[in-house]
């Protein structure tokens, strides 16, 4: 007898659940309506605001729309180890709140996105780093790493002193290695002699690498050692503990996606930050709310090189400016990509 | 006898009642000392779970939970913990989702093959951990813990494209290529989004872990050997059997976490898999005392925290508030399941003091 009530309480209990669900309310979250005000959305990717690189630069440009199309900005933070359910969620809840443009900061939005926009015809979604999964309202924002991973490579072989300069990616994805080749390409076209020493913080799915300023730090630190007196970090968050340590012994270090340069929080190191290789998530952002609210929507593949200056590499540093045969060789190398002299591979 | 059982289902349920109502008036404080109002986020994260897509999100990560705690659970019903749950599941997804994505098969064997190769994957790799504790007394902890690393750089490797990984055109994540939809487990259509199939097996796996812990031979042994192993042994089981035994099968169970995802949405292995159930999976058996309905329950909680307050951040607060409280949580557990333990022995040796003393006054009556 106390074996089947038993049973049965398992039974119903995960019943009622189920049925709870279905009948409770029939409420969905879509409570949220069409406004008059243009609102825009960004789903952020791993390490969120505060990361002082990709997801500031998208901040950056939903902040920069903020100010100058008087649009009203809306952010949402992902969770650790969430799956493609949650990133449905919370892009069906921005939708719906009436954002347009949401966009995915990074390319694991895509199925998301794929999913999420077929149901909301009316509203753009953003997809940055990604063109494997396209629609009529989903703009893929795109950059050509490695162009500007190449001109950062120029760079640093023309400054080592040592001959050895080091790569830092933060996890071991293929876009990382995009940058990775394109460094690894500008250092040896440069000059071959130049040793490259290449490591990864971390494997997927331990997105910790770029997150984590102490792994950047403590890889930073093992290249410096070895001889390395050229730092480029890409590695989002993770990246600024490479950079510390690169200041700290008082080698160059080379920032990524924004001018970390200018950036509050590595101000104490910033002499030491020689440039930084620029991806235009900000202008990307902010191009994509315009073409939203003048009405003519941003679809498909949008590109951004080295032509459109959608990556290059950051000048602000006046250390760097005054080695003009560095700043030249760099100008030459951009240059001749623009014009299609030099290929820049994007695997290593 | 039965007053007895009233008392035990009281205490049973005074543990984690009384954690519960630390860990949020703790939450409280933190959030006090933050300049946060101290309650407003509860009532946020409730009013979002009345939406019905929030609460079929609930659902189906409810069930993801169940079975990474039945997992953990199973150890530890054998004094074995398992926190190996999170290499053992990953593992297993992806290759699951190798295989089934290199074959075609008629619906149900297709499922059952996907089905098959995630348990024997989890249970090959908590095996080994199985193995080194029986023959060379490697504590299954160090094992485990040093396989999940293992098991990250594996996969890492596995999904290359030059290995068994897919990269698609113009994408910057890598697969293990599409599952067809053979092998793909039907869901329950409702209001606010589908419930995974694989929901429902992992909730009617509850009831098998009931089963055949407390009604076979085969769970009497393992609980047996996990209360004394030395005791155990002189009754004439063989305990290292046991070991790999229950390691085996906790790992097999481990291997089906990623199911109800993988054969319920993704239908595809990738960078964006979810990470980390395996040690939410402990924190849930641990709250849920290792029962099955007790795990439902926590399982249910945690989903709960974890998904309503996804949108916290949209409304000023941050959602880090219910990580926080999930560790309380455990901590307030640990500690109130100590006290109630405590306080339900005092009160059995009192009872115990209190009849005989009766016994003896009657006697005296009787004698005199």
């Amino acid at each position: 007898m106390r074996r089947i009530t038993r049973i049965a309480t398992v039974g119903v209990a995960s019943a009622a659940l189920a049925l709870s669900a279905t009948a409770c309310g029939g409420k969905s979250s879509s409570s949220g309506g069409d406004d008059q005000d243009p609102k825009a959305a960004i789903a952020y990717d791993i390490g969120g605001r505060g990361d002082q690189s990709f997801n500031d630069a998208a901040y950056a440009g939903l902040a920069k729309a903020e100010k100058d199309l008087g649009v009203e900005g809306t952010e949402a933070e992902p969770s650790e180890g969430e799956g493609d359910p949650d990133k449905v969620q919370r892009l069906t809840e921005l939708a719906r709140a009436g954002n347009n443009p949401v966009i995915g900061v990074g390319f694991a939005y895509a199925p998301a996105i794929a999913e999420v926009a077929p149901k909301f015809p009316k509203t753009t979604f953003g997809l940055i780093d990604d063109t494997s999964k396209t629609g009529k309202n989903i703009a893929n924002l795109v950059f050509n790493e490695e162009q500007g991973s190449y001109l950062a490579g120029v760079a640093a072989a023309k400054v080592t002193k040592t001959n050895t300069v080091g790569f830092i990616g933060g996890v071991e994805t293929p876009l990382i290695k995009k940058f990775e080749a394109g460094y690894v390409q500008g250092v040896k076209d440069t000059n071959k002699n130049v040793n490259v020493k290449v490591q990864y913080l971390t494997q997927p799915p331990d997105f910790g690498g770029f997150s984590k300023p102490d792994l950047g730090k403590a890889a930073a630190e093992g290249q410096l050692d070895a001889g390395a007196d050229v730092i480029y970090a890409a590695a989002g968050l993770a990246g600024s503990g490479s950079i510390e340590a690169a200041a700290k012994a008082k080698k160059w270090a080379i920032g990524v996606d924004s001018d970390q340069y200018n950036q509050k929080g590595l101000a104490a190191y910033k002499e030491y930050i020689l440039t930084s290789v620029t991806k235009d998530v900000a202008d990307s952002v902010y191009n994509l709310i315009k073409s939203v609210k003048d009405g003519k929507p941003q679809s498909g593949e949008v590109r951004y090189g080295l032509d459109k200056g959608g990556v290059g590499l950051a000048t602000s540093n006046p250390a760097y400016t005054k080695l003009t045969d560095v700043t030249a060789a760099v100008e030459k190398a951009k240059a001749d990509i623009i014009a299609g002299k030099i290929k820049v591979k994007t695997a290593p | 006898m039965r007053k007895f059982d009233k008392d035990r289902l009281l205490l049973g349920l005074a543990g984690p009642a009384l954690a519960l109502v630390v860990a949020f008036l703790l939450t409280s404080v933190v959030l006090l000392l933050s300049d946060r109002n101290p309650f407003e986020p509860y009532r946020i994260m409730v009013e979002n779970a009345e939406f019905t897509d929030v609460q079929v999100l609930i659902l189906n990560q409810t069930g993801t939970y169940y079975l990474a705690a039945l997992a953990v659970a199973i150890g530890f019903r054998m004094n074995l913990f398992n926190i190996g749950v999170d290499g053992q599941y990953r593992l297993a997804a992806m290759l699951a989702a190798v295989v089934g994505a290199s074959v075609e098969l008629p619906g149900p064997l297709h499922v059952l093959l996907i089905v098959f190769v995630a348990m024997f994957v989890g249970a090959f790799w908590a095996g080994i951990a199985g193995i080194l504790k029986t023959t060379r007394g490697v504590s299954e902890v160090v094992s485990t813990i040093m396989l999940n690393a293992i098991a990250t750089s594996l996969i890492a490797w596995m999904i290359l494209p030059a290995n068994l990984g897919v990269q698609a055109e113009g994408s910057n994540d890598l697969t293990t290529g599409e599952i067809a939809e053979s092998g793909w487990i039907p869901g329950l259509d409702v209001d606010g989004g589908t419930i995974y199939g694989f929901t429902f097996v992992a909730f009617a796996l509850g009831i098998v872990y009931w089963f055949v812990l407390n009604r076979t031979r085969f769970g009497f042994d393992l609980r047996a050997t996990g209360a004394s192993d030395s005791a155990a042994q002189a009754s004439g089981v063989d305990a290292k059997k046991m070991v790999l035994t229950a390691m085996l099968i906790s790992g097999a169970v481990a291997g089906l976490t990623g199911l109800p995802l993988l054969l319920g949405q993704t239908h595809t292995y990738s960078f964006s898999f979810p990470a980390g159930i395996g040690f939410t999976g402990i924190t849930i058996a641990l709250l849920g005392r290792n029962s099955p309905i007790g795990i439902f329950f926590a399982a249910l909680l945690v989903a709960f925290l974890d998904k309503a307050s996804a949108s916290l951040d949209q409304y000023g607060y941050e959602k880090e508030i219910a990580t926080i409280m999930q560790g309380l949580i455990v901590i307030s557990v640990v500690v109130s399941y100590e006290l109630v333990r405590q306080y339900g022995l005092r009160r059995q040796q009192q009872k115990v003091g209190e009849e005989l003393a009766a016994q003896a006054k009657k006697k005296e009556a009787v004698s005199s």
